[in-house]
């Protein structure tokens, strides 16, 4: 009798829920449910945040209000699985973007290597072939040599660990250049196959 | 009955916390954040937007003409250095970028951020690693 009583209103407030539930937009997988698929990984609606939602910028600044969001700069350019979700070398090679290379001279080109080093590795991952051409259209010859990299085969000792843990490579990828959880990036030549040497070579005619 | 309820309804605020949590620690990959002076001196921590600055600028121009370190933290920048041109006040000049009057442009950070790159990784829980 008591639980009848009970029962018809919460009835009706699931009723309500169920009916809520069904008009409302199915709601990513919530940390409520703790058996939800991909519970750790972002949610497409959840990347590139606006500033003032994504909980480093102080939302009630003024100035947080003015900046851009990243989605509206990232809407032209091609995208990624990872970072950004922008893929950045394809958004140069197709020139959606222009970075500058001299701050006040937009014509102004940098002086492009290339020269591909093939980096055999010790476990069953394939090669890493590193491609100079993509890192000189960003960076200076100082930027990573030789303090990162001594200029000379076979003196660069390094290990996914250490990456990880921010060093060589670790310096920008995982920080601001594409994140080392992209593993094909970079360990894409398969072993005892002969590499080429130019990128040119490898990125079909392009250029 | 009644205390099952109860807990139930702790149960569901805590995990609407969790949630909450989760979605807030979401800012975008390579942000990054310089507070090693501001907060000392009465400013919003920096965030500065590496993927906004990448878009117009390759590298090399601020981590090697305008003399930024590769390590977040490691370049002291001060407002007497940007207003005489150095490093931010190398373009934030009026004439490449908007000047160093728009302090709240730069200045949004959350209080109490420590320096450091953030927006890190694609999960929102531990690293993968």
């Amino acid at each position: 009798m008591v639980g009848s009583k009970l029962c018809a209103p919460l009835t009706l407030s699931l009723g309500v829920a169920a009916l809520v539930a069904m008009l409302a937009p199915a709601p990513y997988a919530s940390a409520a449910d703790p058996n939800a698929f991909n519970r750790l990984m972002t949610p497409p609606s959840k990347r590139n945040p606006p500033p003032t939602e994504d909980g480093i910028h102080d939302p009630k600044s003024t100035g947080t209000q003015g900046l851009q969001t990243p989605r509206e700069a990232f809407d032209p350019l091609p995208k990624a699985q990872s970072g950004n979700y922008i893929d950045w070398v394809k958004s140069f090679d197709e020139q959606k973007i222009q970075p500058r290379f001299d701050r006040n001279d937009p014509k102004a080109k940098p002086v492009i290597m290339d020269l591909t080093i093939v980096r055999e590795v010790k476990g069953s991952m394939p090669d890493v072939v590193f491609p100079h051409k993509q890192h000189t259209e960003w960076l200076d010859c100082s930027n990573c040599h030789p303090a990162l990299f001594v200029p000379q085969k076979g003196a660069n000792q390094m290990s996914m660990a250490s990456i990880m843990l921010g060093e060589s490579c670790g310096v920008c990828h995982g920080k601001v250049a594409f994140p080392v959880a992209d593993c094909r990036r970079c360990h894409n030549q398969a072993k005892g196959k002969p590499a080429p040497t130019k990128t040119s070579a490898v990125s079909k005619g392009k250029k | 009955m009644r205390q099952h309820q109860k807990s139930y309804g702790v149960k569901t605020v805590a995990a609407c916390l969790l949630l909450l949590v989760g979605t807030t620690a979401a800012a975008e990959y390579a942000d990054i954040i310089l507070n090693k002076l501001s907060e000392k001196e009465g400013m919003r921590p920096v965030i500065f937007s590496h993927w906004f600055h990448r878009i117009r600028f390759q590298c090399r121009v601020c981590h090697n003409e305008l003399r930024f370190e590769m390590r977040v933290g490691s370049t002291d920048v001060n407002m007497d250095d940007i207003s005489q041109g150095k490093f931010c006040g190398a373009c934030h000049n009026g004439e490449i970028a908007w000047t160093t009057e728009n302090c709240d442009l730069c200045h949004t950070g959350a209080p109490g951020l420590s320096t450091g790159v953030r927006g890190g990784h694609q999960t929102l829980g531990p690293g993968i690693w």
